[in-house]
């Protein structure tokens, strides 16, 4: 069994935090929370959040709020629901929930609803079963879920449901393992994961795992180390994750590390990034890796953070 | 971010990405100050332009675009040509942004949004479908799109169908294809008046797939069709009872302390909540709409109208495939009630219908009869003083029930109730299925074929018999799963999974096998000769599932001790349940025990040496009610329930277990959880508890 360079993907994370200059940088510059959101949850994972400083990161955050309630991928950029449940989770990391205007930001969701339960990304009318995801998972943290119509939002996700068990991003979408995840994440924080066909999408999920011992997105794909997030949550929260290889996946996650400079890529021999360190790391979890904390699978926080929110103090 | 080989920059590369770095910043500055300054000119609409080519997912450049059209729109007033005009140049950019990256969101939503104002011709976009179909035939953007622009455009759903057609046969590994297919044959399977016949589709869409995995076994694409044809197959029909507790021709006698007895003693022993007796409805399927207006029962001791109905399996929704009324027997004399017939009528009006639109509409009648006792000894008094013995086989005793026992006899009155179901197209197809199934099997030793005669077999001895579900091939299944776990070890589990479900069900098939694992329990110092307790023994089965307990319901004592589960999903409907045995499994958290919270008869619980506490993961946390999953009727008032200097912090999902139960016997030792602190929280949120692990607490 290959090392877990922990130590190294601490560096590599912190060492991208203070990057902002170079192309890569740049070119996600729209989408630094949830790069912050990636970066600073796996550093949680690791135990050691407290590498970074708070007050910074939180008071950079804020300035990525707009009036709407929303927030932007970075400051200057125009709201959207991706970066405002980023926001929303960073600071349930910091435990600083409580710097948020919390009726504010549920308005600027539950407007995002539409009539047929769905929600929009943004005012521009993108409609993705992501999207139901992030404002039921984002409210739920902010635990609002009375603002928006839980039982539209759950007959629209039933209807981007498939034959196959799986889920897509519209109705009449092709499964995919991050549509499923959201889907699935969905039901699951709305009790309402009856709607699953376990065994189905179980079967499904598992026959995602390729002989490498990765996991692709769907049938006939490459393995990539980012679904060892998104098809193993959703084989946790449907309680099917026996029925893959576990040990498998973890060699090959290993096998997907830079242990010299630090980080994961999403296959072995590739470049490293923070969005397949963070989703390395949390399969890892997932998979009661030694040394990795427990990650809930719908919120995608870390389970402390999570009873915190539900069982606080 | 994907498939990029890793290596270090080179000085030279470093500089010049330095550059190209710097180029992009002072582009996205600029663009952001024209967005911020709402300036719309054409150098503004440039600059935002050139940002989009590079660096198409700039989410808010997108944004800028829409917000310039809306303004520039404006200002041409109606002039037809020059709107026309402003949308072509959309769509212009959006191409090349996709040339860039042709799975970019935002380029593909801005590209609906454009055809979405009505000023822009459909003409090209079925052609711009065919370039990208031919650049990925799987790039779901793609498809998605299409599907947006032939409602747009109106395109009938045979064209479309064609469509599919035509790409599986250029590419049968097109997965995409085959899913649109699905889509669009589900469509039309919906629209009935068509005058197209469910078999004649199925049977096409057969030849079809089989085409597609003879061709290529190791290929997926395939796979997952066919499963789809077969659940459509076996799911065509209404939906069916398959067993009621009580049973029809059933004879009870409750004794008034809540023993229920057969005509000739007891049927299994232990009294059981007089207040809640249970009304069992299990369907073959999921169905809806079972209340007192749709299920009737005609009894004088008690209204139909005061009924109540209760989805079981699952038990927060409102289509199960079990469902429980609970009616008050508390208030009767039972010491001298003479036998009361009570008849229990449902599909006799429209109403109840299963999840694939089918209605139960032929008539079933159940009719049972309970009689008072008057019990001079009250037997039970005394066993609840007592300890029940888990582990002692010298307790147990297995030579009594013979086929003239009495729960021989209620069992046999189960069984004559189930007629043989009729033949049909159905069963037809799918004869056909595994001879074919069986020749590509004698060609390629392969995993599909192996799964699918697995599937097909099983589901033939459901359609034939789906009553009786007598298993005539459930060796040849057993096999099969054997090979898969050997042709394909890393989803071993899985097959194992499978294999519980077949052998449960072979062992629980007939009268004859049940009875070999029905045991009568002679542990109680102080029972009578007469008084014998009837244990199902399900131990030492390597069992990693359970599955369907129709044939179960009258179960009050079960022992599923030495197997491998980790999941009790179906004990919800065992509602007699007293006595639970699940020593030594694979029980990884409290939330697996949901089950047993509707089991509001259950007494004696054994859950010791499972693996509570071991695990940081919970896998059954969201098919749990909890708080975290928003769900269920639990008022959560934090420490407020708790008894003093109790903490909740690792302990709320025993607590949500076991607060409502009132259990008298619990072992719970070789748990990692089962510390003295664990011990001792139990105790006092267990008000009736009398021994814990064998230790009486009193």
């Amino acid at each position: 069994m290959g090392e877990f360079a922990a130590d190294r993907h601490v560096k590599y994370i912190l060492s991208v935090e203070k990057r902002k200059d170079d192309f890569e940088s740049v070119v996600m510059e729209h989408l630094r929370l949830n790069g912050a959101y990636w970066g600073l949850t796996t550093l949680d994972l690791l135990g050691k959040l407290d590498a970074v400083d708070a007050d910074e990161v939180i008071s950079w955050i804020m300035q990525c709020q707009h009036e709407s309630g929303g927030f932007g991928g970075n400051i200057g950029h125009d709201p959207h629901i991706l970066y405002t449940l980023s926001a929303v989770q960073v600071l349930a990391l910091f435990d600083k929930l409580n710097v948020l205007d919390v009726n504010k930001v549920a308005s600027y969701i539950s407007s995002l609803q539409n009539e047929d339960g769905s929600f929009s990304g943004d005012m521009w009318g993108e409609v993705d079963t992501r999207f139901s995801y992030i404002a039921i998972c984002c409210i739920s943290i902010l635990q609002r879920l009375d603002s928006i119509n839980v039982e539209r939002a759950v007959n629209y996700i039933v209807s981007c449901k498939n034959v196959d068990g799986g889920f897509g991003c519209t109705p009449g979408g092709e499964s995919h393992a991050g549509q499923i995840f959201c889907c699935v994440g969905a039901l699951a924080i709305t009790g309402s994961l009856h709607h699953v066909d376990k065994d189905l999408l179980g079967w499904w999920l598992c026959e995602r795992q390729v002989k490498s011992g990765g996991l692709n997105g769907r049938p006939e794909k490459l393995p990539d180390v980012c679904y060892s997030w998104w098809v193993l949550s959703s084989l946790t929260m449907i309680d099917r994750v026996d029925w893959i290889d576990g040990q498998k996946l973890v060699k090959f996650i290993l096998e997907c590390q830079d242990t010299e400079n630090g980080g994961i890529s999403d296959r072995p021999d590739d470049a490293v990034d923070i969005y397949h360190t963070y989703f390395g790391v949390a399969g890892l979890s997932l998979l009661e890796f030694p040394g990795v904390k427990a990650i809930d699978p719908a919120y995608a926080l870390p389970v402390d953070v999570v009873n915190r929110i539900f069982f606080g103090r | 971010m994907h498939g990029r080989p890793r290596k270090a920059p080179k000085p030279e590369d470093s500089a010049a990405l330095a550059a190209k770095s710097q180029k992009l910043r002072s582009l996205q500055s600029q663009f952001l100050s024209f967005h911020h300054g709402c300036t719309y000119s054409k150098e503004a609409l440039e600059t935002s332009a050139k940002l989009l080519e590079i660096n198409p997912e700039n989410y808010t450049a997108w944004n800028y675009r829409k917000l310039a059209v809306e303004h520039n729109v404006n200002e041409c007033g109606t002039d037809p040509d020059s709107i026309k005009s402003i949308f072509d140049e959309e769509l212009r950019v959006v191409e090349n942004a996709l040339r860039q990256n042709f799975k970019s969101y935002g380029a593909w939503h801005h590209r609906k949004w454009v055809l979405s104002k009505g000023h822009s011709s459909m003409n090209r976009e079925l052609m711009l479908l065919d370039v990208f179909q031919k650049l990925d035939s799987r790039n779901f953007h793609a498809w998605n799109y299409r599907r947006f622009v032939t409602t747009l455009m109106n395109r009938s759903l045979e064209d479309e169908l064609k469509y599919t057609e035509n790409m599986i046969e250029i590419n049968f590994s097109n997965y995409s294809a085959w899913h649109n297919r699905s889509i669009l044959l589900s469509k039309q399977l919906k629209e009935k008046d068509k005058g197209l016949s469910f078999q004649d589709v199925l049977s096409k869409e057969y030849n079809f797939v089989r085409d597609a995995l003879f061709t290529d076994p190791d290929d997926q694409s395939g796979w997952f069709y066919h499963l789809w044809l077969l659940e459509q197959t076996i799911q065509c029909e209404a939906p069916l009872l398959l067993s009621s507790w009580p049973a029809n021709g059933a004879d009870l006698i409750i004794s008034g302390n809540g023993c229920i007895h057969a005509a000739t003693g007891l049927l299994s022993g232990l009294p059981i909540d007089l207040k809640r007796f249970p009304l069992i409805l299990y369907f073959n399927q999921s169905v809806e709409g079972i209340d007192s207006s749709t299920v009737n029962v005609e009894a004088e001791i008690y209204s139909n109208k005061d009924l109540t109905w209760k989805p079981l399996s699952p038990r927060n929704s409102c289509t199960s495939r079990v469902w429980v009324a609970y009616t008050d027997l508390s208030g009767i004399d039972l010491s001298s009630l003479s036998p009361q017939r009570i008849r229990v009528r449902l599909g006799h009006c429209a109403g109840i219908m299963s999840s694939n639109g089918f209605h139960l509409n032929k008539p079933v009648n159940i009719e049972y009869s309970i009689a008072g006792k008057y019990i001079e000894i009250e037997p039970s008094e005394r066993q609840e003083n007592e300890i029940f013995s888990w582990t002692d086989d010298d307790s147990y005793n297995s030579g009594e029930l013979d086929e003239s026992s009495p729960i021989a006899l209620y069992m046999q009155a189960v069984e004559d109730n189930h007629e043989a179901a009729a033949s049909g197209w159905h069963i037809d197809i799918v004869t056909e299925e595994i001879n074919h199934f069986r020749d590509l099997l004698t060609i390629a030793d392969c995993k599909i074929g192996k799964l699918t005669l697995a599937r097909l077999l099983i589901a033939r001895d459901g359609m034939i018999s789906p009553l009786r579900n007598k298993m005539a091939h459930s060796e040849e299944v057993l096999d099969l799963y054997r090979d898969l776990i050997k042709l394909d070890p890393p989803h071993s589990k899985f097959y194992k999974d499978q294999s519980s479900l077949v052998l449960l069900q072979q062992l629980i098939s007939s009268r004859k096998a049940l009875l070999k694992y029905c045991f009568s329990y002679k542990g109680f110092k102080s029972s009578q000769s007469v008084d014998s307790l009837v244990c199902l023994r399900l131990n030492n089965l390597s069992l990693s599932r359970v599955g369907s307990f129709e044939k179960l319901l009258w179960v009050q004592f079960l022992d599923l001790s030495d197997n491998e589960l980790h999941s009790i999903e179906g004990l919800e409907a065992l509602q007699l349940l007293s006595c639970l045995n699940l020593r030594n499994n694979k029980i990884a958290s409290f939330s697996a025990l949901e089950p047993l919270r509707s089991l509001k008869s259950l007494r004696a619980l054994n859950i010791s040496y499972n693996e509570i506490g071991s695990h940081p993961v919970d896998t059954r946390r969201y098919l749990f009610t909890s708080p975290i999953s928003h769900s269920g009727d639990i008022s959560w008032k934090r420490d407020e329930d708790l008894p003093d200097g109790v903490s909740m912090e690792n302990y709320w999902e025993a607590f949500i277990v076991f607060k409502d139960l009132d259990l008298v016997q619990m072992d719970i030792a070789g748990n990692p959880v089962a510390d003295e602190k664990f011990q001792s929280f139990l105790v006092k949120i267990s008000p009736a508890l009398k021994w814990l692990d064998g230790q009486n607490l009193h």
